[in-house]
This record gives structure tokens, C-alpha cells and sequence, in this order.
């Protein structure tokens, strides 16, 4: 590991302060991906913000319904909030979905929607790679891309966006505060993360200096109809190949919302409005549900190595699309897919 | 804008932890993760070191209660924390009932995984979430043993959890 230097700020004014100063500043917070990235010396911070000692540690309930999930919260935390729970099982779901124990313990909020891609060329800095060297050129394509991204790639890139959190927050219409140097401003969870294109060294859509401080989510989904479907190389503790997040509403048989995002499969959580709007209305059978997926995937094109996720995906969204009409969720520690 | 120099390896940042009870007043290079302080300048080697990438969860330590990856944290993020490593768990003579359940049922082989896969589930028992096998299963799942040991390992702590219902509902 790079020696570093090392400040704890107090407060977020500080902590801005101090990142928008330093060109080669990093934050830290739970610690699970940059610890890890500057092992591999991916990363290089001359200068480490702890930004534990920051008031972000709560999940407030909102005066209109819904939740602020301040920056800091641990994923477990989140995960069993008793409130989520109740009205966003979704969210529940796909964090209890990702990584382990230990991990979700000290991952935080903010740090699960700002880690980086695990492709293997970019945690391995004898390779070329643009996200990790701008204009050192893709060694995924071409070579072993088996996690790699079949929607939204680029001639730069095809990695993948690793959370399962966030595919649930991007399905979940959520929202992300930040304070930057010139103040507070909110993403829509859909304008956060970005597609590579040919800076793919920009994971997302923070402006120099910014710090996410919060998450909220305010939408008043039917929890009853909701699944998080992940399929990976193994059963726990493995990244997905594909995820598929569904949160519908019903009227009786009749679906009147429909919000699908799919992860392990893009740059970011991947959703495709339109193919959603064509499930409003119907008393869907499982042909709307393969129409659904066959539009979603048109635009899929695979590297070689991921040409399985593309029927793979298919099947997922097939799948996950019954299992929430159903009000039959995945359950994540029962393996079987109903 | 100015870009900080890295600072020379000789800067520290002084700490306060209590590791097993005892507090101890540290000064710690920034880049010093967990694992390596206990290990390396506290001589507290019950700890193991497997992948150091957060992988196997054989670093497994309590941190005020709580199961974490000792690998990936910096010592000095957790200035003022409460560390209960294996050392802390029990003694010879009055082992942890965690650790007697791995004895009875025999969930090791190499034992190198060991002192991790017991801090994980004390630490799975103290949060109370895993009510079924399947359950236990799924929250062991960051102690990876290359030995193979899991069905064992998954019986002792069946055996405690169920044992604690018991004693719960006592």
C-alpha cells in the first residue's frame, strides 16, 4: 500500500473542504473497497478522509412516507431497518442478497453506490484498462469477460456496476443528496451512475469535491409485489451475472406500476422505461412477460465469454416477473428459485 | 489546488483501543490495517490472515459486538473501539460454548479458518437473525474453509443457536 496522508473532519463543510483541495484525495468510511483497491495499488490516495465522524448514521422516516438513509448507515443496518423492511422489502432483499456478514457490517450506504467495478483487469494494474488508466485501452474485450457487461457498453469498456443495493435503489426510483463546494443538490438514482463511453474512468455523476450524504427513497410501492432474483457463479458471497429487481403495484390481477432493473448486466443498474410502460394494464401472462424481456434485451450484444447472459437474462426477468405477480419473493437464504 | 505530498513512513496517528478488555494506547501508521497491528505489533496471532481482500473471513474479530473483516479495515479508523479477538473468546479451561460446540462436533480439520469462523458466529448468534439451517448457512457464508469442514461447522452452531432459543425461552 501507497503511504498516504490522513485527516478525520468533523462535519461534512470540513470534509468538502478538504476533498475539493486535494486533487489526490479519497474518502473513507466502512473501508471494504478502497482498503482492498489500495492493496492492489488501483487506488493511490496522497490523502485519506475518514469521514466516520460525520452525522450520517441515521434513517429517518419522512413526513410524507419513506426514508433519508444517511451516508453512513452500514448495509446491515439499512437491511433491517424494521421500517424498510415493512415498506421496501426490495431494498432488504438485494443488500441481504450481496457480499457477507462481515462485509454488509461495515459497508456503508454511501460506499456500496460508489465502489468500483470488480473486472479483473481493472484490480490488475499490469493490464491495460481505461476506467483504471484513461487511454491505456480494454483488456476485457477480447479476453475474459464472463462477468462483463451485454447492455450500454462502449469501444472503452465493459465493466459492470457490482451492487445489488443499487439495482434495488434504481428500481426503487431513489434519490442521492450530495454537498459539493457549491452546496447541497439531489440525483435522481437514474442520473447517478453513467454509462462508460469513452470516459469510463467516471463511474458516476459527482461533480469534484462532492460527498453523498444521503439517500431517500419516497415512492409508496405495494411491498406484497416485489422480488430481488440474483444468479451467480455460486449460491453465497459472489457477485451477479445477472440481478433482477421488480417492484410492481396491482389492482386486483391488473398490474398499474411496473419498475424492473437488472444488475451484473451494464456500467450501471439498467432499467428501460418503455418496456415498462407496456406492462401498465395488462393481467399479464407469461407471454407479456417474455415480450417484456425480449424488448428489454434488444439491445443486447455480448463479448464472447457473456454470451450466456443474454438467454440467461432472459430467463431471470421471466422468472422474477412471475415470482412478483405471485406476491412470492425470492427468499435469500433459501436457494431454490420458485 | 494543492496536492498533498504523502507523508514520510514515519507518521503515526495515536490511538486508543481496547483489545480483550485491556486498553491499550497505540500510535499507528494510517496504512496499518487491523489485522496486521494485532498480529504484528500486539503478537495476538490467534487472528489469521488468509486472502487479505475481504475473501475468506478467516480475520474475522468483533468490533463492539459486531462480526467484521479485520483485513479490511484501517486501525486507525477505529480509534476508541472495543476488539474482541479469539484470545478473548475463552481459555482452556472455560471455553466459549461456541468453541465447545466445534470440539463436540468436530468442525475442523487444519484449523486455520477456526478462530475466524468462531468470532463469526458469536457474532451471528448476537444479531439474531439466523432461525433456520438454511439461515445459518447463508450467515456463516463469509468463512470460507479450504478444508471442506462446513456441514460440521454448520451443526455446532446450529447446536449453540438452538441451545440459546432454549436458554431464551427458559
Amino acid at each position: 500500500m501507497k503511504r498516504f496522508d490522513y485527516i478525520k473532519p468533523t462535519n461534512v463543510d470540513e470534509a468538502v473542504a478538504a476533498l475539493a483541495s486535494n486533487v489526490g484525495a479519497q474518502l473513507i468510511a466502512g473501508g471494504t473497497n478502497i482498503v482492498d483497491l489500495m492493496k492492489y495499488d488501483v487506488a493511490a490516495p496522497s490523502l485519506l478522509i475518514d469521514i466516520n465522524g460525520l452525522a450520517l448514521k441515521d434513517i429517518e422516516a419522512l413526513p410524507k412516507g419513506g426514508f433519508r438513509i444517511g451516508a453512513l448507515v452500514s448495509n446491515t443496518d439499512i437491511a433491517y431497518h424494521d421500517g424498510i423492511q415493512r415498506h421496501y422489502p426490495l431494498l432488504s432483499s438485494a443488500i441481504l442478497a450481496g457480499a457477507s456478514p462481515q462485509l454488509r457490517n461495515a459497508a456503508t450506504a454511501g460506499g456500496n453506490l460508489l465502489q468500483r467495478t470488480r473486472c479483473y483487469y481493472f484490480y490488475d494494474p499490469s493490464t491495460p484498462c481505461n476506467k483504471r488508466q484513461p487511454g491505456s485501452g480494454c483488456s476485457a474485450i477480447g479476453g475474459v469477460n464472463r462477468i462483463h457487461a451485454i447492455l450500454g457498453a462502449s469501444p472503452s469498456c465493459i465493466a459492470v456496476h457490482p451492487s445489488d443495493m443499487c439495482v434495488a435503489l434504481a428500481a426503487l426510483d431513489a434519490v442521492v443528496e450530495v454537498t459539493g463546494p457549491n452546496g447541497r443538490r439531489e440525483i435522481a438514482f437514474a442520473d447517478f451512475h453513467r454509462l462508460p463511453g469513452d470516459t469510463p474512468e467516471k463511474d458516476n455523476t459527482l461533480a469534484f469535491g462532492e460527498i453523498v450524504t444521503g439517500i431517500r427513497i419516497e415512492g409508496q410501492p405495494d411491498p406484497t409485489h416485489h422480488t430481488y432474483l440474483k444468479l451467480r457463479d455460486r449460491l453465497s458471497y459472489a457477485f451477479a451475472l445477472i440481478s433482477v429487481a421488480v417492484s410492481l403495484d396491482m389492482d386486483q390481477r391488473v398490474i398499474s406500476g411496473a419498475r424492473v432493473a437488472l444488475g451484473g448486466v451494464a456500467h450501471k443498474p439498467w432499467r428501460d422505461r418503455q418496456a415498462e410502460a407496456a406492462l401498465i394494464g395488462r393481467d399479464p401472462s407469461e407471454s407479456d412477460f417474455r415480450t417484456f424481456a425480449t424488448t428489454l434485451l434488444a439491445p443486447a450484444k455480448g463479448q464472447g465469454g457473456n454470451d450466456f447472459k443474454i438467454p440467461l437474462a432472459e430467463k431471470a426477468i421471466v422468472r422474477a416477473l412471475r415470482q412478483a405477480v405471485a406476491g412470492t419473493p425470492q427468499v435469500q437464504s433459501v436457494k431454490a428459485i420458485a | 489546488m494543492q496536492s498533498t505530498a504523502p507523508r514520510p513512513s514515519g507518521f503515526t496517528v495515536p490511538i486508543d483501543l481496547t483489545i480483550n478488555g485491556q486498553s491499550n494506547h497505540l500510535d499507528v501508521a494510517p496504512w496499518t490495517t487491523l489485522v496486521d497491528l494485532l498480529r504484528e505489533d500486539l503478537q495476538l496471532t490467534g487472528t489469521k490472515k488468509g486472502c487479505d481482500h475481504g475473501q475468506c473471513g478467516a480475520c474475522t474479530v468483533l468490533i463492539d459486538g459486531v462480526r467484521l473483516n479485520s483485513c479490511l479495515i484501517l486501525a486507525v479508523t477505529r480509534n476508541g473501539a472495543d476488539i474482541t479477538t479469539i484470545e478473548g473468546v475463552g481459555t482452556l479451561d472455560n471455553l466459549h460454548p461456541v468453541q465447545r460446540a466445534f470440539v463436540e462436533h468436530d468442525a475442523l480439520q487444519c484449523g486455520y479458518c477456526t478462530p475466524g469462523q468462531i468470532c463469526s458466529a458469536i457474532g451471528l448468534l448476537r444479531e439474531g437473525k439466523a432461525t433456520s439451517r438454511a439461515e445459518v448457512r447463508e450467515l456463516m457464508s463469509g468463512n470460507l474453509c479450504r478444508c471442506g469442514a462446513y456441514t460440521n461447522i454448520a451443526d455446532a452452531v446450529e447446536d449453540v443457536l438452538f441451545e440459546s432459543h432454549r436458554e431464551a425461552a427458559e
